[in-house]
């Protein structure tokens, strides 16, 4: 197995204060991994310094074989990484078929608009509606089918689920394991174990900025009372 | 389902192309001025509404563009060049350069930096242009020679620049209609909603804004040129920042992202002008508390009249 995206020594921050005490992380080409941790332990500054919106202070992002620690995040993007951020961000003013043809990144048999609306019909009955005038779940949805437009090579969720109905989740966790079928390659942050338990391959633990657990799928089933500690769960 | 800025735009290119067949009715000549001066301030404020509307950049520098392209051509036919297409190229060449210096330094800002650093850009240039001794410096310089077209004045008051504006105008109007469609303004309109969010989709954003930059001071500076042409005379005045003030107010009045909002603004403000100030010596007085109230009773501008769903307007 090839590691995608490799981070050696990770360490970040805001201003004075320090987040990422020298994180290392590799993301496998074609699985599903997951960065765990409660609140305020880094996971979003982890996301924001491999999409090129923070600075690291030290360490090494590799994306593909490049030295991407100083790239500026279209380049990183141009690169195969696409974000699904936190709190959804999608472009209120564009329409929802315009959001999906701004960020395209057209290649052979890949993400095609037509391909985001079979795969969120909901998208499809509201393409020509204004991003502002979605549902929370639409719009996240429109930003997972924006992220995926750009034909990723590596898709990084961050807190995807978080604050939707449970029947929105659904289609989102049943989406994400047709996109693990396809072997694209996938970062995800969230909170719920029992789902990521059913797609993950690999988990990396976040506390106080560096990671203290990493394992395979089969450590964390084993492992999990153990990992649910760290997370005060 | 046809898109209704379409529909209104072509009421409006087609009353505009009727005009001159309707105007000796009332009195061609001073009309005529009238309406060329309006579709040149449209012109302007069409351009300048791809920088606000389209890529939410607020530049308070733009007419400065309006006064290189002015003086590009002016000091042009002071050095005995006569071709209009020559003169627009030197304008062009002249204000792309202008543009990508300024540009380029310009958009390493956003927001209130961005509004400071082009009003401190259109100082440099008002000032520059006042410094223009050879050219009349403050007084400005009025042009015995115009430009022709092939040595024929078709270009010309007498002739057919009436035409030539318009034509202008249509042409500016289905250029950015074009641009703001194709995938340069979705990512445009993407990066005004929120910049780093784009830039994550892998724009490079600053570059795209530079380029929006440029052709809209591009255009800018073609307006200068038929001004030149107009009004036979050309002054520092219209680079100056109160000439930026006069388009920001053209371009929300006419509600922004929108090309016919632009025109009918930069038709209400002439019109407006002309009409107080027929009437009464101190006409700003009345056209202060005119444009507020506008301001808060038409927020969508003057194109919503013409809108389907005013909210839709952010798509144009």
């Amino acid at each position: 197995m090839t590691s995608f995206v490799t981070v050696n020594g990770l360490r970040a921050g805001y201003g004075h204060a320090e987040v990422l005490f020298g994180i290392d992380l590799d993301i496998t080409a074609g699985q599903v991994s997951t960065l765990m941790g409660r609140n305020g332990m880094g996971k979003t500054t982890t996301v924001r310094c491999l999409m090129g919106l923070l600075k690291p202070t030290a360490g090494r992002i590799t994306i593909g074989h490049q030295e991407m620690s100083a790239a500026p995040p279209y380049r990183i993007a141009q690169a195969g990484v696409g974000l699904v951020p936190e709190g959804r961000h999608i472009f209120p003013s564009l329409s929802v078929s315009e959001n999906l043809r701004a960020t395209a990144r057209r290649t052979p048999d890949g993400w095609t608009e037509d391909k985001v609306y079979e795969a969120f019909p909901r998208l499809g009955h509201r393409k020509r509606n204004f991003g502002f005038q979605l549902s929370g779940g639409e719009q996240q949805m429109l930003a997972i089918g924006r992220a995926l437009m750009t034909n990723p090579k590596l898709l990084i969720l961050d807190e995807a689920t978080e604050g939707l109905a449970p029947i929105i989740r659904e289609e989102i966790w049943a989406m994400l394991g047709r996109l693990k079928e396809d072997n694209l390659s996938i970062l995800l942050i969230d909170k719920n174990l029992d789902e990521l338990a059913r797609i993950s391959d690999r988990y990396f633990v976040l506390e106080k900025g560096e990671i203290v657990w990493k394992g395979t799928a089969a450590e964390f089933d084993s492992q999990r009372a153990h990992v649910e500690n760290f997370l005060h769960l | 389902m046809m898109d209704r800025s379409l529909i209104v735009a072509g009421c409006i290119f087609g009353l505009l192309l009727a005009l001159p067949i309707l105007l000796p009715v009332f009195g061609a000549g001073y009309l005529t001025g009238l309406i060329i001066k309006a579709m040149l301030l449209a012109i302007a404020a069409i351009s300048l509404d791809l920088l606000i509307g389209h890529g939410g950049m607020v530049s308070l520098g733009h007419a400065a563009f309006v006064g290189v392209g002015a003086y590009a051509a002016a000091i042009g036919l002071e050095s005995g060049i006569e071709n209009i297409l020559v003169l627009l190229l030197i304008t062009l060449a002249v204000t792309g350069l202008v543009a990508l210096v300024t540009g380029t330094l310009a958009l390493r800002t956003s927001g209130v930096y961005f509004l400071m650093i082009t009003l401190a850009f259109g100082q440099m240039i008002y000032f520059t242009l006042t410094s223009l001794a050879a050219y009349g410096g403050d007084d400005g310089l009025t042009l015995w020679s115009l430009a022709t077209l092939f040595g024929s004045d078709v270009v010309q008051n007498g002739g057919g620049l009436y035409y030539v504006v318009l034509g202008t105008l249509l042409a500016t109007w289905w250029g950015i209609y074009r641009l703001s469609r194709a995938r340069f303004g979705r990512v445009l309109r993407a990066a005004r909603d929120n910049s780093e969010r784009a830039e994550v989709m892998g724009f490079p954003v600053r570059r795209y804004r530079l380029v929006a930059y440029v052709i809209a001071a591009l255009i800018a500076g073609v307006s200068g040129l038929l001004l030149v042409q107009h009004a036979e005379f050309v002054s520092p005045a219209l680079a100056a920042w109160q000439r930026s003030g006069d388009l920001i107010v053209v371009v929300v009045l006419g509600g922004l992202a929108s090309r016919n909002g632009a025109i009918l603004g930069a038709f209400f403000i002439v019109i407006v002008e002309e009409v107080l100030g027929s009437f009464i010596h101190e006409w700003r007085l009345i056209y202060g508390p005119l444009l507020v109230l506008l301001v808060l009773f038409a927020k969508g501008g003057l194109s919503d009249l013409f809108a389907a769903k005013p909210v839709r307007r952010a798509a144009q």
